[in-house]
């Protein structure tokens, strides 16, 4: 996307109220935005923290599925898991590449993931313990996902909408997979039944904390909602995605880990217990079981890769130089 | 660290007889790596049969800011068929 010539530029525009006025106008008349449209500074910002936050989630979440591959039980898997690790990595291209139409480029974002100053979402600071973690990763946390992302394809900002209908696209098979992952499992031995309870029982919370705060709580959300980055809130996200899943966990003859879900007939959905918040928070403040290991990780490939970065760049301009000389 | 591995974006013509439609871009140090790239990154599930990579620096952009002088018909009604009245009895035209 033509970002080449903003990046490092300055943003800034001048933002009086005409200007965000008739910025809101576009907005509100389902115009989108595109790369060099004049924007509100806050409207870019929130983007490039957005979509660069989303990017590094989609790089991060190869690390878990990622140590499965080689331990997958049969060919049939390991090759839909190799395959799915693979599109994440697609994702998380796409998605940079969006986020740098605003002036942000690929290696500041990746520098601000390694040192820290980039948040990635928390799910992925949990470990995958077992072969049936895969499973509920795929049914749960794509499933999460899917549903944080398909109203992001009608997204305000354009290159974002566009690389999240690429992505929704792709993201079915994943939660596809997963959950046969979890049904072969749910209706196989005793043992195999109980390692499927087993991962519900540690990712349920998790996933369900993935949609962030309540929407009384949830310090971005109100002008992100104005500027249709977002359209529906954190509460009414995790309400679809839990009235979706509970009968797909009793398909299974699988127990959701909360005493206290049950179907309000009134409200027409589930409510459910109350979240456990400051695991939440901690978790999002980098304490989370893996979090060192995450950015270790990445910050070893990182460095691992740099004499191929290094090479890569000596071998064209070393193809460059010949092909000057023979011209 | 490396300096920054040039921008390209990516155009994919999903079958003969359509146009290369721009599909977003990628990071590759010379053309021979970004068309590898754009056809791992791009065309995992058959989207297409051919694959352009161009350096974003070579890309000139119009201005937003114009688009109304530039691409708006304005009072060129003219251009259009409807501005002109053909009876009925001529037929179609
Ligand atoms: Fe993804
Ligand atoms: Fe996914």
């Amino acid at each position: 996307m033509y970002s080449q010539g903003l990046i490092g530029a300055d943003g800034r525009s001048e933002e009086t109220q005409a200007f965000l006025d008739a910025f809101q106008k576009r907005i509100d008349a389902e115009e989108k935005i595109e790369p060099n449209d004049p924007m509100p500074e806050g409207y870019r910002r929130t983007l490039v923290r957005q979509i660069g936050q989303h990017a590094h989630s989609e790089i991060v979440g190869m690390l878990p599925e990622g140590n499965w591959i080689t331990r997958a039980p049969s060919l049939r898997r390991k090759a839909a898991l190799l395959a799915k690790v693979q599109d994440e990595g697609g994702h998380g291209l796409y998605l940079y590449s969006a986020a740098e139409t605003l002036g942000v480029s690929r290696k500041q974002m990746t520098e601000e993931l390694l040192d820290g100053r980039a948040k990635y979402s928390s799910i992925f600071n949990y470990p995958t313990l077992s072969w049936a973690d895969i499973g509920t990763i795929g049914w749960l946390v794509d499933g999460a996902a899917i549903m944080n992302q398909i109203p992001l394809c009608r997204c305000s900002y354009g290159p974002y909408a566009r690389a999240m209908i690429r992505v929704c696209k792709e993201e079915s098979f994943h939660q596809r997979q997963g959950y046969e992952i979890v049904m072969t499992l749910a209706q196989g031995t005793t043992d195999q039944k109980a390692m499927a309870q087993d991962s519900l029982n540690r990712w349920w919370w998790p996933s369900i904390m993935m949609f962030g705060p309540h929407d009384a709580d949830s310090q971005h959300s109100d002008q992100s909602m104005a500027w249709k980055i977002k359209r529906f809130t954190n509460d009414e996200l995790r309400q679809k995605f839990i009235d979706a899943t509970v009968p797909q966990a009793e398909y299974l003859g699988l127990t959701i880990p909360d005493p206290d879900l049950k179907w309000n007939e009134e409200k027409n959905g589930y409510d459910h217990g109350p979240i456990d918040w400051d695991e939440f928070w901690r978790v999002v403040k980098g304490h989370g079981p893996m979090a060192k290991d995450r950015v270790k990780a990445r910050k070893k490939a990182w460095d691992d890769g740099a004499w191929v970065r290094d090479a890569a760049l000596a071998h064209a301009e070393k193809r460059r130089a010949r092909k000057m000389a023979a011209e | 660290m490396s300096a920054e591995v040039p921008l390209w974006e990516v155009f994919i013509r999903p079958r003969n007889g359509l146009a290369h439609k721009h599909v977003g871009s990628l990071h590759a140090a010379d053309e021979v790596m970004a068309l590898n790239a754009a056809r791992d990154v791009y065309t995992r599930r058959g989207e297409g049969n051919s694959i352009w990579v161009v350096p974003s620096a070579s890309i000139s952009a119009s201005d937003p800011d114009q688009a109304g002088e530039n691409f708006e018909p304005g009072d060129k009604i003219y251009r259009h068929p409807t501005f002109y009245e053909i009876p009925d009895e001529v037929g179609h035209m």
